[in-house]
């Protein structure tokens, strides 16, 4: 069981969507995880390396900074099943990459602009999501 | 300059990764959950991501540019082929057996978790083989 918080839910929600408004007032970017961290990898097509890299030192950092300012931890709970987290990253990697976005590049950012494509692509993965997550719980029973 | 403006928009982003809870699996994991033990937090975090960004571009769009840059640079793309299915399919089954997508898989760097750091550095090769095979397709395509 994890506990219902649609208040600090929304508020964090805002504060991405934030962000990915003020690359876009900044760069003209797309705030999209998969596309800035797979791009830190070559072959490099532009010049934005250095500020990829910011952003992504960023999203490295938050935590901490998160735990300074409120002197909180952050708690989260990850499966301890290695060989299981190693495929998950490499079909969320592969996929993510392949597929032109995430949750971030193609929910937030793609839905936000009215895309098709990213309609698509956020239908696809939520629906691949579930029914994962049903035969795993329910089916597998693990 | 843009380095500095580009830390902070990171960070801004993965305090709200932190703060909204997307950033615990768990959490992911039970929105993905219908059948279970169903959290629909998730759905509050990507309705404020979305309306926020929904209003903010309709402002940042009426520029005729963005600040530290010529032109805005949008995907150019209106085709729904075989690598928009079969690229979220293949994140979705990922995201559904490990709870992380790209960002939350960033900000758990830092948080000792062993799954993370077996799921970072495969999620990072993941996304050089996709570009690799996305590279590939298009030279033949050209070809």
């Amino acid at each position: 069981m994890t506990e219902f918080t649609p208040v600090a839910s929304t508020i964090g929600g805002v504060l991405i969507g934030l962000s990915a408004v003020l690359l876009m007032a900044w760069e003209g970017r797309i705030a999209g995880i998969s596309g800035i961290a797979g791009r830190l990898l070559p072959p490099y097509l532009d010049g934005a390396f250095l500020s990829r890299l910011a952003f992504v030192l960023g999203l490295v950092g938050a935590p901490l900074l998160y735990t300074v300012a409120t002197g909180h931890g952050v708690f989260q709970s990850v499966s301890s099943n290695l060989p299981l987290m190693v495929v998950a990253g490499l079909l969320v990697g592969f996929g993510s990459v392949y597929g032109n976005g995430c949750t971030s590049g193609h929910s937030v950012c793609g839905l936000s602009r009215l895309s098709v494509r990213s309609l698509v692509a956020t239908l696809t993965f939520m629906a691949t999501a579930f029914v994962t997550v049903f035969i795993v719980r329910h089916i597998l029973g693990a | 300059m843009s380095f500095i403006v580009n830390l902070v928009l990171g960070l801004l982003f993965g305090i709200g990764l932190v703060v909204s809870g997307m950033s615990n699996p768990a959490k992911v994991l039970n929105f993905l959950d219908l059948f279970g033990t169903w959290d629909p937090s998730l759905a509050f975090v990507m309705g404020g991501a979305v309306i926020t960004a929904f209003l903010g571009y309709r402002i940042v769009f009426k520029r005729p540019k963005p600040v530290a840059s010529a032109s805005f640079h949008l995907p150019a793309s209106s085709a729904i082929d075989r690598r928009l299915l079969i690229g979220p399919a293949i994140f979705g089954i990922g995201w559904g057996l490990g709870g992380f997508c790209p960002g939350p898989a960033l900000t758990a760097t830092t948080l000792g978790a062993a799954g993370a750091y077996a799921f970072l550095p495969m999620m990072f090769l993941g996304m050089w083989l996709a570009r690799m095979a996305a590279a590939r397709k298009s030279a033949a395509a050209a070809a």
